[in-house]
């Protein structure tokens, strides 16, 4: 478990969450393109695993109830996004 | 409510700290035209949207720039970390220095700080867009007198990207205009 395995995992984690915000401001303006819905609900089932991995091997990437937490409270683990890792 | 996501929305890395840079790009970050200003605006504006591609678009995209603003001074504050007194006096950010060390304030890059009379929220969803359409105009182009001013590509490259989006978030906004436009016109009767 390197700090380049994390990063590369963050990396397709941005860039499945980049798509998924893309279509949603698309899907904002036309609600009824349903190739868009599906290509949207697609992607996002393929964030939400990369996620569930990222999570499992590195800690919460957000809290208040959204992900499980390992312990000692994982929250806190470095680094923050504005630090260099 | 807001969920935060401990990432960056794209990556930062930058390995050689430049105080100047950092006091330029900070205007982004608290200035007339930078990302608190906007989230502030879209989020502050979006109560009155008469349709729900309104309300969805302008909650979307105000979270969106909060993404923008982390981003923004990340690179404030990556930018700052690693240099040296010396190198803060001979680059000219002495001021910023003065006020704020090696912190992130919501300053303009002339020093002015923050102030919500940078935005509006005019109870008028006709005259709220037209507002955004500017704005993001306004931001594509700080960012390309940053662009001009960096040489850095671990500074270009964000600062490239933060570029794109503000002119995606205008097609938007221009889309919805015109949606909003048809609705308003459609509960007019003569």
């Amino acid at each position: 478990m390197t700090v380049s395995d994390r990063v590369r995992l963050l990396d397709e984690i941005r860039i499945l969450e980049f798509i998924a915000v893309e279509l949603n401001l698309y899907l904002d303006n036309n609600p009824n393109d349903h190739k868009a819905i599906r290509d949207y609900n697609s992607f996002t089932k393929q964030l939400m695993a990369v996620k569930d991995e990222y999570q499992r091997r590195y800690g919460p990437l957000s809290n208040f109830g959204t992900a499980w937490s390992q312990s000692p409270w994982a929250w806190l683990n470095d680094p923050w996004p504005w630090e260099l890792d | 409510m807001w969920i935060y996501e401990k990432k960056l929305q794209f990556p930062i890395r930058i390995k050689n700290p430049n105080p100047k840079m950092a006091t330029l790009i900070i205007s982004q970050y608290g200035g007339p035209d930078g990302e608190l200003a906007a989230s502030l605006r879209y989020l502050s504006q979006r109560y009155i949207m008469p349709i729900s591609e309104g309300k969805a678009l302008l909650t979307d995209i105000g979270t969106e720039e909060l993404a923008h603003f982390e981003m923004v001074g990340t690179m404030v504050y990556q930018l700052m970390k690693g240099a040296s007194d010396e190198e803060i006096k001979a680059s000219g950010a002495g001021p910023y220095f003065t006020d704020h060390g090696r912190g992130v304030y919501p300053t303009s890059a002339a020093g002015n700080p923050f102030t919500a009379a940078y935005i509006q929220s005019k109870g008028d969803p006709i005259a709220d867009l037209n507002e955004d359409l500017a704005a993001e105009q306004k931001a594509r182009s700080t960012y390309e007198w940053l662009l001009r001013m960096a040489d850095d590509p671990d500074v270009i490259e964000p600062l490239k990207f933060l570029r794109q989006r503000e002119v995606v978030h205008y097609q938007r906004f221009g889309e919805l205009l015109m949606k909003v436009q048809d609705y308003v016109e459609s509960k007019k009767y003569f």
